[in-house]
């Protein structure tokens, strides 16, 4: 049985200061979520209805999906298929939190992840990589960009004239520019080159030959088994038989 | 099976994705409460963790226009040159807006 004393303690403070220290990324959230509700009121979504979404799912890539599937009968299967399959990535990212938040209590570690977003998971699963345990970006950061989602979204649905063409000016590329900064900071150890080079070409395998919006999970797999089989510890060789494997 | 999007079946389907969400979001935590932590799982899960934002961004770079590419190769490179990480995402849509408007 799992002992019932929960170690981590969340400091208001330092939650405060991750509100702040995101606020930056969040304006480029803000202009991300006119897109959405202008493309959600294009796609006739009312307004309340597209701000309402923003509010209570908070994914964008898949809000962005499901629009594809809107109209005046919307299929259910499908729907559910494509949310789920480019949502599955929190699977993933909320497991790698584990160690941090099986040190809270339960209410408070499903509170948390009612804000986890791609941003605020990439700031805390980078510093626990670097020995550093942060869940306090989670509840401040992921309140911020909750908050910028939602806020963006209202201004899309009411003014989303003003951002005919968010591409032009590379907000599309915000999250992507933003995840590969977490990802090259600090040192990389061999075993961490290594599962990059097999989640980026199991990534791009998934991506040509398996279905649409599989190919984060098995990327991030392929990587992650990489670690199970070579410990830091032990030597290099036994990595390379199960590249061949992923 | 469909929903009809009267505002009842708009706030359905609404609530429908925030269930399927809410499952990813609580799921894989859920899932490994029974999961012993082991050296080898930890190992497992730090490699993984940093193996999602490359299997995001290596498809995202490959499917993108020049513009996506110029935006992740200028980001990549202001980051290993000053490990700060707002200047490199500047720079890098900075990057990408100016190769859309120039090609």
């Amino acid at each position: 049985m799992p002992n019932h004393s929960y170690p981590y303690q969340l400091q208001p403070r330092k939650v405060r200061a991750e509100f702040v220290r995101l606020f930056p990324i969040s304006l480029f959230v803000v202009a991300f979520g006119t897109a959405f509700g202008l493309a959600a009121i294009q796609s006739g979504l009312a307004p309340l209805e597209a701000i309402l979404m923003s509010t209570t799912v908070f994914a964008g890539a898949s809000q962005f999906a499901a629009l594809e599937l809107w109209g005046k009968e919307v299929p259910i299967l499908p729907l559910v298929a494509v949310v789920f399959a480019i949502n599955s990535r929190h699977l993933l990212m909320g497991a790698s939190l584990y160690p941090m938040l099986k040190d809270v209590s339960p209410g408070k570690r499903y509170s948390l992840l009612l804000l986890l977003t791609d941003a605020n998971w990439a700031v805390s699963a980078q510093e626990y990589q670097n020995g550093r345990r942060n869940l306090e970006v989670i509840l401040g950061g992921g309140l911020v960009l909750w908050l910028a989602w939602i806020f963006g979204t209202w201004l899309g649905v009411y003014f989303g004239g003003l951002l005919q063409n968010p591409k032009n000016l590379g907000l599309d590329m915000v999250l992507g520019c933003f995840l590969l900064s977490m990802a090259l900071g600090g040192k990389k150890s061999p075993r961490v080159l290594v599962s990059w080079a097999v989640a980026a070409v199991a990534s791009l395998a998934a991506w040509k030959w398996l279905p649409p919006n599989t190919h984060v999970v098995t990327g991030a797999l392929a990587g992650g088994l990489i670690g199970y089989f070579w410990l830091d510890k032990k030597p290099a060789g036994q990595a390379s038989q199960e590249a061949e494997q992923s | 099976m469909t929903i009809t999007a009267t505002e009842l079946g708009v706030v359905l389907l609404i609530a429908i994705m925030t269930v399927v969400t809410l499952l990813t979001r609580f799921g894989g935590v859920f899932a490994m409460s029974f999961v012993r932590i082991s050296p080898r799982i930890e190992s497992f899960i730090n490699t993984m963790a940093s193996s999602v934002l490359i299997a995001i961004i290596v498809p995202m770079a490959f499917s993108g226009d020049a513009g996506a590419i110029a935006a992740l190769s200028v980001t990549a490179v202001t980051m290993l040159l000053l490990q700060k990480p707002l200047p490199a995402i500047a720079a890098g849509i900075a990057s990408a807006a100016l190769v859309r408007y120039l090609f």
